[in-house]
């Protein structure tokens, strides 16, 4: 099967999955991320409610990563080795954040009052560590993996960055999935969110612009610059909207409660789109291209026949799971 | 220390951390499908109360093995490079398999066996339930094909170092595969049947008298009882094929250093690697010869005929009296603990200590098991093909004894709490565990008039 599909286009292909995977990563994983970071660090009120909200679904959340890092290391060996060796600390902390929470997530709910506080805690700084690093290793990549003076304090911009999109994006999660109290903070913390993470934005779009001499031309010349100018514009307005919403759905009695998430996922797709345009045709920017990193032709045209059949089945019991879980999450219980 | 011990120390952490997880999970999930069905079945609310205790056992166990998995995907990348630039292409697609087919199943629907059994009709949580368990088997089949074919690989050709798949069907069924899947399959099977076992005994011992523990106990006991010796069969079965394949791992596991015929079956003995003998030997004469040649004297290679290119003998020789001892002791457990079933008596205080001592008795076995495959097949990381040293990283030593480090801290942490937690879950269990009143009604609805009273189970 596919014997006729070049190499080049099985490059675009695999890019272009992985890039599925890594939108649908920092959108699904980053809203229970989000709330993970939310989640308050002295008071114990809401805690079990937020944990609900996302209950269902870290799980399968969490293996985009695990499906973008594979494709990565099948389609892309030499950029997965090269991406993972020069950020192998950063990488490690990412896992350790990722275990602590994923695990603290299960135990909270087995263990006793006490200890459950302690699990909570783990939980809470597990999915921060986790932000933080992967904000750090976005930055980092997009410097094409340089590692002086000049790329840290960028990657560091970016680790807040990628924190406050995802506090974000939580919040408007839990704005959706929750009620009350807890809603009513959620809208709080939403407002918070949204003017750190548009100043994240412009911050990135500037320091985007100095890095790479190519990515500047690019962004300062026709056709492709106004579409890219266009976009940080379009998020502008998008978080604009939102700002405005944020203030007036508290008192609009459930209406248009998923507004804000829709946003929040529009400015996600936007960025990501504005990455994309820029850096691409790089796998990593500035230093491999997607061809440069292909892996064999033939091992990748197998593969294909499965993603062929089993990406969309994914995606329908992925959104059959949304529908069934739809409305607001229900009391926690275990089972 | 040099990157590369760092980095084996690393994966062998990880990797024995991470299977101890999947063991439990790809048969547990069977279990609870069976517990599920007996409950549509019977109605007896019983079955849906071992699935409601059992299945949070399974996803304490599922979550351990995702972010240890996780991890694993990482380092392949970081600190073994060169095993994705060799044979990546074949590799790759395998393990591509694996997360398409099986980690979105098991992870999404799990996410219904947990959270969905009051939003979505009961078949649709059976279904769910089916589709996790099947979710473990696909994930194991994949993750297996790669292993085996890094044992025994075939189906490729090598062009300027580089492999090339060349054959899907010969590199996924390879000749070692279908051995090493039957007996993973197994080995998960008792893994999970004694710390089902284990567990239910345990709460017993805490002053459990109601009929789930019991109930879980019989189940457990029975299932490995039927497995055991299919087990033994399948391990036999598996040492033959890897006597024709790899003769360099039998010989270490059998502590030969000498071609043989006659070989005996050493039941101990301390191999010397100086030397090139064994100390305190206790020998069972042509024993070796007639397990694997069956016949008393048949030749079987030593370690002499592969010269610098056999694995370190003693791990492979004490990681296999290890797994094969605890084979031995899971049968008689098993089939006395059925004894006892059979004729309708109560375990005696001594068999319910024994199988609460032997919850976790599984783990023993399969990494003892996987220590003498893995360590067997060095100094290769993909027999005759590719040196484990050749595919070390060059990172700085100092970043691996961190990482290292850190992770050793965690999965230790992690251990103990994942074990205290079973307990504390059991002893939670004996305490508060009880039927509600819906299940009370459901079953009287359906309970003959002969059953024992839901009040009481």
């Amino acid at each position: 099967m596919f014997e006729n599909v070049s190499a080049e286009m099985l490059g675009n292909i695999y890019v272009g999955l992985l890039g599925l995977s890594v939108l649908l990563y920092a959108i699904l994983d980053g809203y229970d991320l989000g709330v993970g970071v939310l989640i308050p660090p002295r008071t114990e009120a809401f805690r079990d409610d937020m944990i609900a909200s996302i209950g269902p679904y870290w799980d399968a959340n969490e293996t985009w990563l695990v499906l973008a890092i594979g494709l990565l290391l099948i389609a892309f060996p030499e950029a997965h080795s090269e991406f993972l060796q020069t950020l192998y600390l950063p990488a490690t902390f990412m896992l350790l954040g990722l275990i602590l929470r994923g695990v603290a997530f299960d135990f909270r709910a087995k263990v006793v009052q006490v200890k459950k506080r302690k699990w909570d805690l783990v939980f809470k700084y597990g999915s921060l560590l986790t932000t933080l690093a992967q904000g750090y290793m976005l930055g980092i990549y997009v410097t094409g993996l340089r590692t002086d003076i000049w790329a840290q304090a960028f990657a560091l911009l970016a680790a807040f960055g990628v924190t406050a999109a995802y506090a974000f994006i939580g919040s408007c999660w839990l704005i959706l999935k929750t009620e009350g109290e807890l809603q009513q903070k959620a809208y709080y913390w939403a407002r918070r969110g949204l003017g750190i993470l548009a100043v994240g934005i412009v911050a990135v779009s500037i320091a985007n612009l100095t890095l790479h001499d190519d990515v500047r031309d690019l962004w300062l010349s026709a056709p492709w610059g106004y579409v890219l100018f266009a976009i940080p514009v379009t998020c502008f307005a998008l978080l604009a909207l939102c700002g405005v919403l944020l203030k007036k759905l508290p008192d609009a009695q459930g209406k248009g409660e998923w507004l804000p998430f829709f946003i929040a996922l529009l400015v996600f797709l936007l960025c990501f789109a504005a990455f994309g345009i820029s850096y691409y045709p790089f796998i990593i920017p500035g230093q491999m291209t997607v061809m440069d990193a292909l892996s064999d032709a033939n091992s990748l045209r197998f593969l294909l026949v499965g993603v062929v059949i089993v990406v969309p089945i994914i995606l329908a019991y992925t959104a059959m799971v949304y529908k069934i879980f739809s409305g607001k999450s229900e009391k926690l219980s275990y089972y | 220390m040099d990157a590369f011990l760092l980095s084996r120390l690393q994966f062998a952490l990880n990797i024995s951390f991470h299977i101890l997880f999947p063991t439990i999970t790809m048969a547990m999930g069977w279990f609870l499908f069976y517990f599920k069905l007996r409950s549509n079945i019977s109605g007896h609310p019983v079955w849906m109360r071992m699935y409601r205790f059992w299945v949070r056992v399974f996803a304490l166990s599922f979550a351990l093995g995702v972010v240890s998995g996780v991890t694993m995907s990482f380092q392949f990348g970081t600190n073994w490079p060169g095993f994705m630039e060799k044979v990546g292409n074949v590799a790759g697609p395998l393990l591509g398999y694996e997360v398409l087919t099986a980690f979105f199943l098991e992870a999404t629907f799990l996410g219904i066996m947990l959270f969905g059994i009051r939003r979505v009709p009961n078949w649709l949580h059976t279904a769910s339930t089916l589709i996790v368990a099947l979710g473990t088997t696909t994930s194991a089949f994949w993750i297996l094909a790669l292993n085996s074919w890094m044992q025994t690989p075939q189906g490729f050709e090598v062009v300027d170092g580089v492999v090339y798949a060349t054959n899907w069907k010969e590199i996924i069924f390879n000749p070692s595969f279908p051995y090493r899947f039957v007996h993973m399959m197994l080995a998960s099977g008792l893994t999970a049947s004694f710390l089902i076992a284990g567990l239910s005994a345990y709460r017993m011992l805490k002053g459990d008298d109601k009929l789930a523990p019991k109930l879980a106990l019989k189940t457990a006991t029975y299932t490995a009882a039927v497995l055991i010796p299919l087990q033994i069969f399948a391990g036999d079965m598996h040492g033959l094929n890897t006597l024709e394949h790899q003769p360099q791992k039998v010989a270490a596991m059998e502590g030969l250093w000498e071609t043989t015929e006659g070989a005996p079956l050493l039941l101990f003995a301390i191999p010397d690697e100086e030397s090139k003998e064994n100390h305190f030997e206790i020998p069972i004469p042509y024993g070796a010869s007639l397990i694997l040649t069956h016949e008393l004297k048949g030749k079987i290679k030593g370690l002499n005929e592969f010269e610098g290119e056999h694995p370190p003998v003693a791990p492979v020789f004490y990681g296999f009296r290890v797994m094969v001892g605890m084979g031995m002791l899971m049968l008689a457990v098993s089939w006395i603990g059925s004894l006892y079933l059979l004729r309708k008596k109560d375990f005696p205080l001594w068999l319910k200590r024994t199988f609460a001592g032997m919850a976790f008795s599984g783990w023993i076995a399969t990494l003892a098991g996987w220590y003498v495959t893995e360590i067997g097949r060095q100094p290769y990381l993909v027999s005759g093909v590719l040196k484990t040293a050749d595919a070390v990283t060059q990172l700085p030593p100092g970043n691996i004894a961190l990482s290292f480090t850190l992770y050793l801290v965690i999965y230790t942490v992690l251990l103990i709490a994942y074990m205290g937690t079973l307990m504390l879950m059991c002893r939670r269990a004996v305490e508060i565990e009880e039927i509600t009143t819906e299940e009370r009604e459901v079953a009287k609805a359906k309970m003959q008039p002969s059953d024992p009273d839901p009040a009481t189970v």
